[in-house]
C-alpha cells in the first residue's frame, strides 16, 4: 500500500484531474502522469499477477523495467510491463494470471 | 566431481559430454562398463544446449535410406528411452510423437517437399514410412490456427518431440547416478595408443581406457586423426528464437516451430556457413519471425524473450559418422547433428555394441570411409 | 531538443546513437550536439534523468527538501540539452546493437508498438545500474521491493510506502532514501544495517582518500539524520521475509538473536551494479570487478569497449555515481567526436582535460564506500536452500548448488540449460549474479573463473509481429527459406 504525500498539482499549482481506470473489473483511479504498476501500488494492489511455474502471486519489485515482475494484462494485451506504460485514461488493466492466455496476444 | 580417474577405475573414456556422448556414456554404464566423460567447461559450442529438440523422422535419408532406417529405428525406441531415463532419475523428459508437420508457404516450396519425399521413398519400402501431403485445407482441418498463406503440409505420424534441455540433464543425472566419472574442463590435447588401450592427456592430467569414444562434435575433426579416424565435420549456423510462455496451443511438432511443454514457442530454424561465428543476426531472426506469423498469426502478438544460435555438426554430406579404428581397434568415433533424434539408438543399440567391440552391421554404411573413396552409380 | 513520440519519424541513420536518458547519456548527447553530430537519445522510461534524477521534469514532489539538492542538480543537464538539436525518444527500447555492414552499427528500436531499425555511425552505451539482486528467503512476496523502487516511486508519482515499513540493506543509496522517505514521511519502522563489521578493516586503507572526497560531508550528513532520526540496527546477518500472499514480517537476526519485525512493506538493497545486458549482447568484453563485486564490461580511459565504435559510459561500466556519470559521458562523447572526424586528437584531450579532473575528484574515496559497503557472502549466495534465486523460473539456491557440486556444473551457461535460471523474460538480470556467486563457491573459485551469462538480443522484449515487419535481406532469405 502507498499513499500520495500531497495532492498532486501541476507545475503551475493547479488541481489536476485524476485519470480513471479499472483493475480486475474494480473501478479505481490515479495521477495523470504515473506509471500502471505505480497507480496499482497507489491503489492498494500489492499482487498484479500469477507465475507461469508455480502460481505464486507477485508484484512489481524494481519500477525500472529490469525485473518483469509487474507484469499486467493492459487492454487485451498479456505481459506488458506496468512500471514503463504510462497510465491512461480509460485503461482495462487485468491481473496476469500465469503464462499469457491465446485471447491475451491480439495487437 | 571425480578428481582423477586411472585406468584401472575406467573400461571406456567418452570424449564430449553432450547428449551424444551422455547416452552412449548412459548406454555403457547400463551395460556394466566402467566410464569416464571427459568434457569442456560453461564455454564451448555446444549443439546439445541449442537445438530445436525434435525426433524427426520424414524428410530424412535421401541419398543414404540406411539413414532413414536409423533415424526411424530410433524416434521407434524413444518411449522406451523415455521410460529408462524416468526410471532412473525421475525426470520426464517430455517426449511425445504426435506427428509432425513441415508446412509450405508457396506452391513452389510444397512442390519441391514433395519431390524430395518421392525421391526419399523411391529408396525404400514406401509401407515402412508413412506420410501425406495436405493441402491447405486439411492442414487447417488438422491444425486450425494456421494462417491463410499456408497452402499446404508434408505430416508424418513417426515424428516427435521432446525437451531436449531436460533430456540433457536426465542423461548427466543418470550416468552420475550410475557412476559415470564426469570430468569438466578437461579438454584433450592428445590421445596415445598403449598397451591395447588408449592414454588421454591434456591440461588436467592423464587418463587411461581400454576403450575411448570420440562424441566432441566439432572437436572430433581435431581429435579422430589422433586415432586413426576420419571426422571432417564442419559447423552449421543455425538461429532460434523463443516466445514467451503461452497456453498450449500448437500440439504437433513442425520442422521450423514447435511449442516446448514448458509453454514457449520455439522458431528455427536458420542455416549458414559462418565458420564459428555464433553472433545472433538480427535479419535472420526477422525472416524466421515473419515466416512464422505466416504460418501461425497469433504468434505475432507474443513477445521474444530469447534468441541464440549454434552450430550443428555437419559431415560432408550431412548424414552421421560411426567408425572403430582400423588401425588403433577401440577407438570409435560418432558424430551427428541428430543426437537427440538418435539419442535412443545411441542408448539402446549403439553402446552395447561399443562396449562388445564391433558397431552393427547396419552402421557400415556410416563410416567415413564413404568420404574417401569415388563414387560408384 | 527535438522529442521524437512515434518511431517513423527517426531518420535513418545518425551519427551518434546514445542509449539511456541518465546523467551520462543527457550530458554524452548534449556534448556530441553542441559539436555539431547529429544525436539520437533513447531511453525506455517515459520522461529523461534516469533512475537518479528520475522524473525531474515532472515529479509532483514539489517540497525541494524531501528530495534534497543532489537531486534538483539533474535539472540543468536536461536543460543544457534543450537548448541542442539532438534527438530525444523517450518510451522508446533498444533491443538489439550489431555491427552493420557500412563499418557502423544498426540499432533495434522499438516505441509504440513499432520496431525499426536505425543506423549509427557511433554508439554510446549509457545504460546505468541496476540493484545488485538481494536474495533472502521470501524475496519474492508482493510487499517486499527495492528500495530504489520505492524511490522511484517517490520521485515519480510523489507516493510513499502507506503501512509500516523495513528498510534493509547496506549502502550509500539505502541512507539516502531512509533519509527521503522520513522525510516525505513514511513510517519506517526499523532500518536493518547488513553492512559487515569487518568490512571496515578492508576500508580502511582508503580511508584518507574518503577524507578528501565529496562524499563524505554528504555521507556524513546523510548518516546522521538518518541514525538521529531512525530506528537503525546494526549487525544484521540474517533476513527473512515473512508472509503468505503478502509481506507480513521480516524475520533478523543479528548478534545471534533473532527476532521478528512486523511489517507491511519491505525495502531491499546492496548496492548497485552496472546493467550489463545490452553490451553483452552486443559483444562487448567484461570482467569481473573483485572490489565492486560485480561483472563490469571492460573499457579504456575513453569509455570505449573492447568493440571500435562502442563506448559505454556512467554506471554501466562500473558504479561511479551520479556525477561521474556525467561527466563520463562527456569524456565518451568526446573521443566519439574524435573517431568521427570531428575533433582532433589535440582537441579532444584538450577539451577532455578540465572534465578528467572533475572526474578524478568525482571518483575520489568511492573504493572506500565500495569496500565498506560490500555486502556480506550470506546475502551475494544464499544459505538457505529453499531460497529463490531465480525469480522468473522459480530455481532454488539448492538447486543450483545441488547441479553444481553434483552434476559438476562449472558455469552459469550450463546452469542455465540444466536448471532454466537466466531463461526468463528478464533475462538473468536478477538471477546472474547470485548463480555465478553461487557456482563459485561451491568450486571453491572466484566469480571471474564462472564467467557470466552469454547474452543475446533482444535484451528487452519486443513481440514476434515487430521482428516479423522488420525489412528482410537477401541473404536472410536464403538462410532460412530452403
Amino acid at each position: 500500500m502507498f499513499r500520495p504525500i500531497a495532492e498532486a498539482k501541476a507545475s503551475d499549482g493547479t488541481r489536476v484531474a485524476p485519470v480513471g481506470f479499472t483493475f480486475d473489473g474494480r473501478a479505481m483511479t490515479a495521477r495523470a502522469g504515473d506509471t500502471v504498476a505505480a497507480a496499482l501500488l497507489a491503489n492498494g494492489v500489492q499482487a498484479c499477477r500469477q507465475t507461469p511455474v508455480s502460481g505464486a502471486p507477485r508484484g512489481p519489485y524494481c519500477m525500472m523495467g529490469v525485473c518483469f515482475e509487474c507484469l499486467v494484462v493492459i487492454d487485451g494485451i498479456g505481459n506488458r510491463q506496468g512500471c514503463l506504460v504510462p497510465l491512461r485514461d480509460g485503461m482495462r488493466i487485468q491481473t496476469q494470471a500465469g503464462r499469457r492466455q491465446p485471447d491475451e496476444v491480439q495487437s | 566431481m571425480a578428481t582423477h580417474t586411472s585406468s584401472s577405475e575406467t573400461d571406456v573414456v567418452v570424449v564430449g559430454g553432450g547428449v551424444v556422448g551422455g547416452a552412449i556414456a548412459l548406454g555403457l554404464a547400463r551395460s556394466g562398463a566402467r566410464v569416464t566423460i571427459l568434457d569442456e567447461g560453461d564455454v564451448a559450442f555446444r549443439a546439445s544446449r541449442g537445438n530445436f529438440a525434435l525426433v524427426w523422422v520424414q524428410s530424412k535419408g535421401l541419398g543414404m535410406p540406411d539413414y532413414a532406417s536409423w533415424s526411424r529405428r530410433s524416434a521407434d525406441q524413444w518411449h522406451q528411452l523415455a521410460g529408462v531415463l524416468n526410471e532412473e532419475t525421475g525426470i520426464d523428459v517430455a517426449h511425445s510423437q504426435p506427428g509432425g508437420f513441415m508446412l509450405c508457404l508457396s506452391e513452389d516450396e510444397l512442390e519441391q517437399r514433395r519431390q524430395t519425399m518421392q525421391r526419399l521413398h523411391n529408396q525404400m519400402s514406401l509401407a515402412d514410412f508413412p506420410y501425406e501431403i495436405l493441402d491447405h485445407d486439411e492442414t487447417k482441418r488438422r491444425m486450425p490456427d494456421i494462417g491463410k498463406d499456408v497452402v499446404g503440409a508434408v505430416y508424418s505420424p513417426l515424428d516427435g518431440h521432446v525437451n531436449s534441455l531436460k533430456l540433457f540433464r536426465a542423461l548427466r543425472e543418470a550416468t552420475q547416478r550410475r557412476g559415470v566419472a564426469y570430468r569438466p574442463n578437461c579438454t584433450v590435447d592428445s590421445i596415445t595408443p598403449r598397451d591395447g588401450g588408449f592414454l588421454l592427456r591434456g591440461a588436467f592430467g592423464e587418463v587411461a581406457a581400454a576403450k575411448v569414444v570420440l562424441t566432441a562434435g566439432l572437436g572430433n575433426a581435431r581429435l579422430a586423426p589422433m586415432v586413426g579416424l576420419d571426422a571432417p565435420v564442419k559447423p552449421s549456423k543455425g538461429q532460434i528464437i523463443v516466445t514467451e510462455k503461452t497456453a498450449p496451443f500448437l500440439h504437433n511438432p513442425m520442422v521450423t516451430i514447435r511449442q516446448t511443454d514448458e509453454g514457449g514457442v520455439m522458431i528455427g530454424d536458420s542455416q549458414e556457413d559462418r565458420g564459428f561465428d555464433t553472433v545472433v543476426r538480427q535479419p535472420i531472426l526477422s525472416v524466421m519471425a515473419e515466416r512464422a506469423v505466416r504460418m501461425f498469426p497469433r504468434l505475432a502478438g507474443l513477445n521474444v524473450v530469447r534468441s541464440w544460435s549454434a552450430l550443428r555438426v555437419m559431415s560432408p554430406d550431412g548424414f552421421p559418422i560411426y567408425d572403430q579404428s582400423e588401425t588403433c581397434p577401440g577407438a570409435f568415433v560418432v558424430t551427428c547433428h541428430s543426437g537427440v533424434t538418435l539419442a535412443a539408438n545411441h542408448t539402446l543399440t549403439l553402446a552395447p555394441a561399443i562396449l562388445s567391440g564391433a558397431l552393427p552391421e547396419t552402421l557400415a554404411a556410416f563410416s567415413a570411409r564413404r568420404f574417401h573413396v569415388p563414387a560408384h552409380s | 531538443m527535438k522529442t521524437i513520440a512515434e518511431i517513423g519519424l527517426l531518420a535513418e541513420q545518425y551519427d551518434i546513437a546514445i542509449v539511456g536518458a541518465g546523467p551520462a547519456g543527457l550530458s554524452a548527447a548534449a556534448r556530441a550536439a553542441e559539436l555539431g553530430l547529429s544525436v539520437l537519445l533513447a531511453d525506455e522510461n517515459p520522461a529523461p534523468g534516469g533512475q537518479i534524477y528520475r522524473a525531474i521534469t515532472t515529479t509532483p514532489v514539489t517540497d525541494r527538501s524531501v528530495l534534497g539538492e543532489d537531486y534538483w542538480k539533474g535539472g540543468a543537464l536536461i536543460a543544457r540539452l534543450e537548448r541542442t538539436d539532438a534527438v530525444y525518444a523517450p518510451g522508446c527500447t533498444v533491443w538489439s546493437v550489431a555491427p552493420d555492414e557500412a563499418g557502423g552499427f544498426e540499432l533495434g528500436l522499438s516505441l509504440g508498438g513499432q520496431a525499426r531499425l536505425v543506423a549509427a555511425r557511433q554508439i554510446i552505451l549509457a545504460t546505468g545500474a541496476q540493484e545488485r539482486p538481494f536474495p533472502i528467503p521470501g524475496w519474492t512476496l508482493p510487499g517486499v521491493m527495492t528500495a530504489g523502487a520505492a524511490q522511484i516511486v517517490l520521485k515519480s508519482s510523489g507516493l510513499v510506502p502507506g503501512g509500516r515499513t523495513v528498510i534493509a540493506g547496506c549502502g550509500p543509496l539505502l541512507y539516502l532514501l531512509a533519509g527521503q522517505l522520513a522525510a516525505a514521511g513514511a513510517n519506517i519502522v526499523a532500518v536493518l544495517d547488513t553492512t559487515p563489521r569487518r568490512n571496515w578493516l578492508a576500508a580502511i586503507a582508503a580511508f584518507p582518500d574518503f577524507l578528501r572526497s565529496p562524499y563524505l560531508a554528504k555521507g556524513l550528513k546523510l548518516m546522521t539524520q538518518a541514525r538521529g532520526k531512525l530506528p537503525f540496527r546494526t549487525g544484521v546477518t540474517s533476513l527473512a521475509a515473512e508472509g503468505t500472499d503478502t509481506v507480513t514480517g521480516v524475520k533478523v537476526t543479528r548478534g545471534g538473536a533473532t527476532e521478528t519485525i512486523a511489517c507491511d512493506a519491505l525495502l531491499l538493497h546492496q548496492g548497485v551494479i552496472p546493467g550489463i545486458n545490452l553490451s553483452n549482447a552486443a559483444g562487448c568484453a567484461q570482467a569481473f570487478d573483485a572490489v565492486q563485486r560485480c561483472w563490469t564490461p571492460t573499457v579504456d580511459d575513453w569509455f570505449a569497449s573492447s568493440i571500435p565504435g562502442i563506448a559505454i559510459a556512467g554506471d554501466g561500466a562500473g558504479i561511479g555515481g551520479a556525477e561521474s556519470a556525467a561527466l563520463r559521458g562527456e569524456i565518451a562523447a568526446l573521443d566519439a567526436a574524435r573517431r568521427l572526424g570531428r575533433l582532433s586528437e589535440a582537441e579532444r584531450d584538450e577539451k577532455a582535460a578540465p572534465t578528467r579532473a572533475g572526474l578524478a575528484r568525482s571518483l575520489r574515496g568511492r573504493r572506500f564506500l565500495d569496500l565498506l559497503y560490500r555486502p556480506a557472502e550470506a546475502f551475494l549466495a544464499p544459505p538457505a536452500d529453499e531460497t529463490i534465486v531465480c525469480r522468473c523460473e522459480e530455481v532454488t539456491a539448492g538447486q543450483i548448488r545441488d547441479t553444481a557440486s553434483r552434476l559438476g556444473v562449472t558455469g552459469p551457461n550450463q546452469m542455465k540449460a540444466f536448471l532454466r535460471c537466466g531463461m526468463g523474460p528478464c533475462q538473468g538480470r536478477l538471477c546472474g549474479p547470485t548463480v555465478v556467486e553461487l557456482i563459485a563457491q561451491v568450486h571453491g573459485v572466484s566469480p571471474a573463473e564462472t564467467g557470466y551469462y552469454r547474452l543475446r538480443p533482444p535484451v528487452k522484449p519486443i513481440t514476434l509481429g515487430e521482428l516479423a515487419a522488420l525489412p528482410p535481406t537477401e541473404f536472410a532469405v536464403k538462410a532460412v527459406v530452403r
